[in-house]
């Protein structure tokens, strides 16, 4: 299982995955000022909001391809005859993907904060709220990826099955990052909820993503 | 040891509900090798992918006798102490091939064979495991993959095609690999044109399907509606 971990984490970095994600988190918050304007409170009220709306997209950019090359090269066979449990397997593989993909996002977060003039609370409270939202978004995008494992050009697809289920993280994500800012607003509540649909979506996705997966077995 | 075999009980083999090929009836003992024949498109594939457990059989079962899984168990499944050749290679090709069959050591687990660098040098790759899989031609690739037989050790293999793109040295080569794993009991069921040069194999000849025995192997729904108490 490490070995598994290990290995779709070199794979995952020797094709940069990583980076496709993270230019595109950068292409997209950086031209938000340009289309908003010179205005530096709305810019820092609205920025936790694009921020989390960019990891978004970010993260499921990076999802098509999570079980679509193994499939290509025969490896996702021999996983699912393989000792380990497929549920397991998904797991992990999420888990990788996360690491090389979503963790780079989370970490320019604040870097990328600063374009759009959010205070260091402000900055910090994003950066909190994606590094527990955004696995939530892979378990997700997992189930997606996997349904559409089998079709030749899935990635569209994977999108527009997975962003409605991915709403309600989005919401509880920036909810608590607003809480964190702005005073009358709760900051423990949203951020507890964001932490439950991880962990639910961490146990119900794999399941579901490993069923669609045997069930594509041809 | 001479009483681990595997056989098929009128296993009937297919994709979702409907039959392909089937029933079969044949058992395969320690040491002996099954090899199945037939023209193209007659189920052959299928039958080892169900085997496999990559399909669900249709109708019948796959029973083991004696095989005991890397846990020490007896095994549950045949994929539990099989090992699965595809058309595919289940080989990354950006990484090396010594980091692939490494991989493939360790997940696999179980009774470790021979070292990557040894496995390769059984199947004449010898000296090239830093070499990324990419960059093999595709007997190279297909002799690397089979490479992956000898760096874990099961009892069973199931071959599909296993000497697709191989040139006559190396199929030789391969058949010698296959002769050896027979001899220290173990099992192989192969699909393949080509003969393995495995003389007392078995041959299993799934026949080509005509339109008549094709309605005969289609599950009728009426008669299954009926059995499931339906109607």
């Amino acid at each position: 299982m490490r070995a598994l971990f290990r290995r779709d984490l070199k794979l995952a970095f020797s094709s940069g995955g990583g980076m496709t994600a993270v230019i595109f988190f950068l292409a997209v918050i950086a031209t938000v000022p340009f289309g908003v304007g010179p205005d530096l409170n709305l810019l820092s009220r609205i920025g936790p909001a694009i921020l989390w709306i960019g990891a978004l997209l970010s993260t499921l950019l990076t999802l098509d391809r999570l079980f679509q090359a193994d499939r290509e090269d025969g490896t996702l066979d021999l996983l699912i005859a393989g000792p380990v449990p497929m549920p397991l397997v998904v797991l992990i593989k999420c888990l990788a993907l996360w690491t090389a993909s979503c963790l780079p996002l989370v970490l320019a977060s604040p870097l990328l904060g600063l374009f759009l003039a959010l205070q260091p609370t402000a900055l910090f409270a994003v950066m909190l709220t994606l590094f527990v939202g955004t696995p939530a978004i892979v378990f997700i995008g997992a189930v997606g990826a996997a349904v559409a494992v089998a079709l030749p050009r899935g990635g569209l697809l994977v999108s527009v099955l997975v962003l409605p289920l991915t709403i309600p993280v989005l919401i509880f994500g920036v909810s608590a990052t607003y809480g964190a800012v702005t005073d009358p607003a709760p900051f423990l509540p949203p951020f507890l909820i964001l932490c439950a649909l991880t962990l639910f979506f961490g146990a119900l996705g794999p399941l579901a993503a490993a069923a669609a997966l045997k069930a594509s077995g041809d | 040891m001479t009483s681990s075999q595997v056989a098929l009980d009128a296993l009937i083999v297919g994709r979702a509900e409907t039959a392909v090929a089937g029933p079969f009836e044949i058992a395969v003992k320690a040491g002996e090798a099954l090899v199945v024949t037939g023209p193209n498109g007659a189920g052959k594939s299928t039958l080892l992918r169900t085997l496999a457990g990559l399909l669900r059989p249709v109708g019948g079962a796959i029973r083991l006798n004696g095989l005991i899984a890397a846990d020490g168990e007896p095994a549950a499944r045949l994929a539990d102490v099989a090992h699965y050749v595809g058309h595919r290679h289940g080989m990354k090709p950006q990484i090396t091939i010594a980091d692939n069959l490494t991989f493939w050591a360790r997940y696999l687990g179980g009774a470790p064979g021979l070292r990557p660098s040894a496995a390769l040098a059984a199947v004449g790759l010898a000296g090239i495991d830093d070499v990324p899989f990419g960059y093999l031609s595709a007997g190279q690739q297909r002799r690397a993959s089979l490479a992956r037989l000898a760096v874990v050790r099961r009892t069973v293999w199931i071959l599909d095609e296993p000497t697709a793109a191989l040139d006559l040295a190396s199929q030789e080569r391969f058949a010698g690999m296959v002769a050896d794993h027979l001899r220290t009991g173990g099992i192989a069921i192969a699909a393949t044109h080509h003969p393995l040069g495995l003389d007392q194999a078995e041959t299993l000849h799934i026949p080509a399907r005509d339109a008549a025995s094709e309605a005969a192997m289609t599950i009728d729904e009426a008669d299954l509606a009926t059995a499931e108490g339906w109607l």
